[in-house]
């Protein structure tokens, strides 16, 4: 970890999201918001249509960071989001999500901290969205 | 009906202990694009000196999930889902989940303050596992929209 320097990337990320995805993970979470799984419920509460839920963008972002890890969660101490935007996910063209995990500060006794950008086309979707990582 | 503005401070019982199953583990990581194999193999998670599979860091919005129930079925508490917005959520890790474990999410609501017509409601959820460590901490920023 010593070797690691502030601003470099660690990992990155694609993912395609599509409805079925988003009911995978209400079923897995127990989330079961219509919000996320049908387009009439969510228009009537405003939005656009059918949006992905917070916490599978949450869960999704920080996959490379346990990749960069080896898969072991161990060593993550705290994992921290903002959702700052809703993910709209199209009926057929679903909705592209792009990670990055970039090294934000090195040398505090609190841990490693990673930032993640975390954009759907050019606009980000999670703000401050930190990882901290045990030494 | 508006929030409680008494709310701060207030605890709820925890909910009777999840037991976490090795299928809902692997459905889980499937579901947040997890290839993890600690996720998913048994040899592997033990090879890695866990004694099941290890569940990705934010499974335990599962548990999560039944404190929220208990806080918006609290009628005098005033939170209506249909009028939450999650503003922000975080995770204080003390150990990963493994399968096996019998987890209890205890939950309190830690501040409360009001922006515009807006309330924000601060829920932590503190999760323990059968011995009564402290597993994971799981703090979530609820934005209540005001009345329609």
């Amino acid at each position: 970890m010593s070797a690691l320097e502030v601003g470099e990337l660690i990992a990155e990320s694609d993912v395609h999201l599509t409805r079925e995805a988003l009911a995978r993970y209400a079923r897995a979470s127990g989330d079961l918001n219509p919000i996320h799984l049908r387009d009439d419920v969510a228009t009537r509460m405003g939005l656009p249509g059918v949006i992905a839920h917070g916490m599978l963008t949450m869960g999704l972002a920080i996959q490379p960071v346990l990749d960069w890890l080896g898969g072991d969660p161990r060593r993550i101490l705290d994992y921290q989001v903002r959702f700052t935007r809703m993910v709209p996910v199209d009926e057929v063209d679903g909705a592209h999500v792009h990670v990055r995990a970039v090294v934000g500060s090195v040398g505090d006794p609190a841990g490693t901290r990673i930032d993640l950008t975390v954009t759907v086309g050019e606009s980000a979707v999670l703000g401050k969205a930190q990882v901290r990582v045990a030494p | 009906m508006p929030v409680n503005p008494d709310l701060a401070g207030r605890g709820y019982p925890p909910a009777p202990p999840y037991r976490v199953e090795r299928e809902r583990v692997r459905q889980f990581a499937d579901a947040v694009f997890s290839t993890s194999p600690l996720s998913h193999d048994v040899e592997a998670a033990r090879a890695a000196g866990y004694t099941d599979l290890v569940a990705p860091p934010t499974f335990a919005v599962v548990v999560q999930q039944g404190a929220w129930d208990q806080l918006m079925g609290d009628e005098d508490a005033g939170i209506e889902l249909s009028r939450v917005l999650h503003g922000e959520q975080r995770f204080t890790q003390t150990r990963p989940i493994v399968a096996g474990d019998e987890l209890t999410a205890a939950l309190t609501v830690t501040g409360i303050r009001s922006v515009g017509g807006n309330t924000m409601v601060t829920a932590e959820t503190v999760v323990s596992d059968a011995d009564g460590a402290h597993v994971v901490t799981a703090t979530s920023l609820l934005m209540v929209g005001a009345d329609a």
